[in-house]
């Protein structure tokens, strides 16, 4: 992989981000209300002082200039400041983001652990008892909203059992292995109900990139070569096959950040997506523009990280 | 026997007898597409269990208020938060209010809405992909930019922020249901029609340098009417497997906002309604949580399995 291929992929990134900002501040734009409508209904700042404060912040200013201006804030990582919590939006949001990583990384692991072996499986023995009850289950998988199997594993686990708590806590007391032990009760049932999601859809997607190269000839030629079945798989089927799979796990970043906002609020993990939903709640413009801004930024960042690791698997695609 | 020429076949059929005549109209009728799609659709099991499943579901939700003469809001605080008993067969909510009757009218707002967000995705997606595959040049590239740009936006975040933004306004302009529902529906369909925008494409770019279509032109058929009559037919299959898995994804997307207490007012018991109603008093109360997520459950699957059969009947090369 040249280094021609990194920069190229780094400056691609450029116009995706500028083109998320664009779509994102024509949305705030053309939206209605007025985000110093918290300062105009409050008796106790005169008129002036509204006007003056809205000069200050260029609210009367064209379209493009308001543009320009909030795009170099956020660029400089000067977001603005919380209605509600009364503090500057990017202390907040660095607060919450490291939950909120943790939780999607484990879960995306988790996808890939349970899906890759069998998908795998499925798709180098297609059509048997097995590749049916896994494509099955794996439909039933996708079909269940988040929200519902959160409610489901609340039930059985916390309700019922009482095995796991019901909602996460951050101020966990005891030191040592006690809190590692508590913090990791805690996140199974988020991390689980994430996971498992992704990871039916993974799945069918293994699966099918296994199918399309266990037909080519180079894997006729390793097996007639007297490899092992278990190498032929591990070797030569499944790094091959791999290589869409990344990108499709990519595509689904997206999806994954929906998910976990999703999975934050039932089970109260403090993350970005909790955040989110509770500024919305209480009306808060500029939190709500950060976090969303920070999301699609994570999107592109983890597609240009999937670019990478797909010339680093397929190095003919670098030289395209 | 006067039916064995096949000009005098096709004249004789109405009063056609005999075993040649009536075998010879069979054989013939096996090579239409719809038959033919329709004989590899009955071979997929589950698809056809699901259709059945569907069908009663969308019965019960368009018949089932006629039938179930229950109010949906009316208050009962003596007969709160029961079980399932024959008064109530799916018991009742806190308020009292009869679950199966909210659901059975819940339902068809949830439909719905999948359904009308399918179409305006199709339909955008249809209009983009077509213009996208008949202009070449940068027209094309735009687009297709575009396709990406929004393939790589966080939906659910997104989601949540426009209709943050849009809710009062639309709300005063179309009434308080009318507003959710046209802006859940315009919201979700207007960011899933990429899909459909790159299989059209697709299809076109290899359509339209067939001899068919270079006959249409030889004749002098205009753009459009190569798109719309001879073009889009051929490749409306794949189409119309995203548009059915689209159906469900708009349900589950409905679900989700009313779920996270975004989409509708709690006086429209939408099936995501329902269960974020429930899910505070899930362990006094299973059965409300239980009931209005099967039934989201359920219908996503169904959809998710006629998805696959159809993708069987009329994609038959496509693994996946």
């Amino acid at each position: 992989m040249s280094r021609q291929y990194v920069i190229r992929r780094i400056l691609l990134m450029i116009p995706s981000i500028f083109g998320i900002s664009v779509v994102l501040f024509t949305v705030l734009a053309l939206a209605p209300g007025d985000p110093f409508s918290e300062l105009a209904a409050n008796p106790a700042i005169p008129p002036e002082v509204a006007a003056a404060l809205r000069a200050k912040f260029g609210l009367d200013d064209p379209v493009w200039t308001r543009y320009y201006h909030w795009l170099i804030a956020m660029l400089h990582g000067d977001w603005g400041f919380s209605f509600a919590s009364r503090i500057n939006v990017e202390t907040l949001i660095l607060q919450r983001l490291p939950t909120t990583l943790v939780v999607i990384g484990a879960a995306q692991l988790l996808a890939i652990v349970v899906a890759l072996p069998v998908g795998v499986l499925a798709g180098t023995r297609p059509y048997s008892i097995f590749d049916q009850i896994a494509n099955t289950l794996a439909f039933v998988g996708f079909s269940l909203p988040t929200f519902f199997t959160g409610l489901l594993l609340i039930l059985v686990f916390s309700v019922q059992l009482d095995w796991l708590p019901m909602v996460y806590r951050t101020d966990i007391s005891g030191a040592g292995w006690q809190w590692y032990w508590e913090q990791f009760k805690q996140s199974i049932m988020p991390i689980a109900v994430l996971g498992l999601f992704q990871g039916a859809s993974l799945v069918r997607y293994v699966r099918s990139a296994v199918l399309d190269v266990v037909r080519l000839d180079y894997v006729t030629t390793a097996r007639s070569k007297g490899i092992g079945e278990r190498s032929v798989i591990a070797r030569h089927i499944v790094r091959t096959a791999l290589i869409p799979v990344v990108t499709l796990v990519a595509l689904q970043m997206p999806v994954i950040f929906g998910g976990a906002l999703v999975t934050e609020q039932i089970f109260r993990v403090p993350g970005i997506g909790s955040l989110l939903i509770s500024a919305m709640l209480s009306n808060d413009t500029p939190v709500v523009m950060a976090v969303t801004f920070v999301l699609s930024c994570l999107v592109v960042f983890f597609n240009f990280i999937a670019d990478i690791l797909y010339g680093w698997l397929d190095p003919r695609i670098s030289y395209r | 026997m006067a039916g064995s020429t096949p000009a005098s076949l096709t004249a004789e059929r109405p009063a056609g007898a005999g075993a040649a005549v009536a075998a010879a109209p069979r054989k013939q009728a096996r090579f239409s597409p719809g038959r033919e799609a329709w004989r590899r659709f009955r071979k997929h099991r589950l698809a056809m269990m699901s259709t059945v499943i569907l069908a009663i579901i969308l019965a019960a939700v368009l018949l089932g208020p006629l039938v179930w003469q229950v109010p949906i809001n009316e208050i009962d605080f003596a007969a709160k938060l029961q079980g399932p008993s024959w008064t109530h067969p799916l018991g009742t909510d806190d308020l009292g209010q009869d679950v199966l009757a909210r659901l059975l009218y819940g339902g068809r707002i949830s439909l719905a809405v999948g359904l009308a967000a399918m179409m305006v995705a199709c339909v955008v997606g249809v209009l983009i992909g077509a213009i996208a595959g008949m202009s070449r040049g940068y027209v094309e590239a735009v687009l297709m930019w575009l396709a990406d740009l929004f393939l790589s936006l966080p939906q659910l975040p997104l989601l949540l922020l426009i209709i943050y933004l849009f809710r009062d306004s639309l709300k005063s302009v179309f009434g308080p249901e009318g507003g959710v529902f046209i802006m859940v529906v315009a919201v979700i369909g207007g960011l899933r029609w990429m899909q459909v925008a790159r299989l059209v494409r697709a299809q076109i770019l290899s359509i339209r340098e067939k001899e068919f279509i270079e006959a249409a032109r030889a004749l002098g058929a205009s753009p459009v009417r190569q798109v719309v009559r001879h073009i889009l037919p051929n490749a409306l299959g794949p189409v119309i497997v995203a548009g059915t898995i689209d159906v469900a994804a708009a349900i589950i997307a409905e679900s989700t906002l009313s779920f996270l207490g975004l989409g509708f007012p709690p006086d429209i018991p939408t099936w995501g309604r329902v269960l974020f109603d429930a899910k505070d008093t899930i362990d006094i109360a299973p059965h409300w949580a239980l009931f209005s997520g099967a039934a989201i459950f359920l219908t996503v699957l169904t959809i998710n399995f006629i998805g696959d059969g159809l993708r069987d009947a009329l994609d038959p090369r496509r693994v996946l």
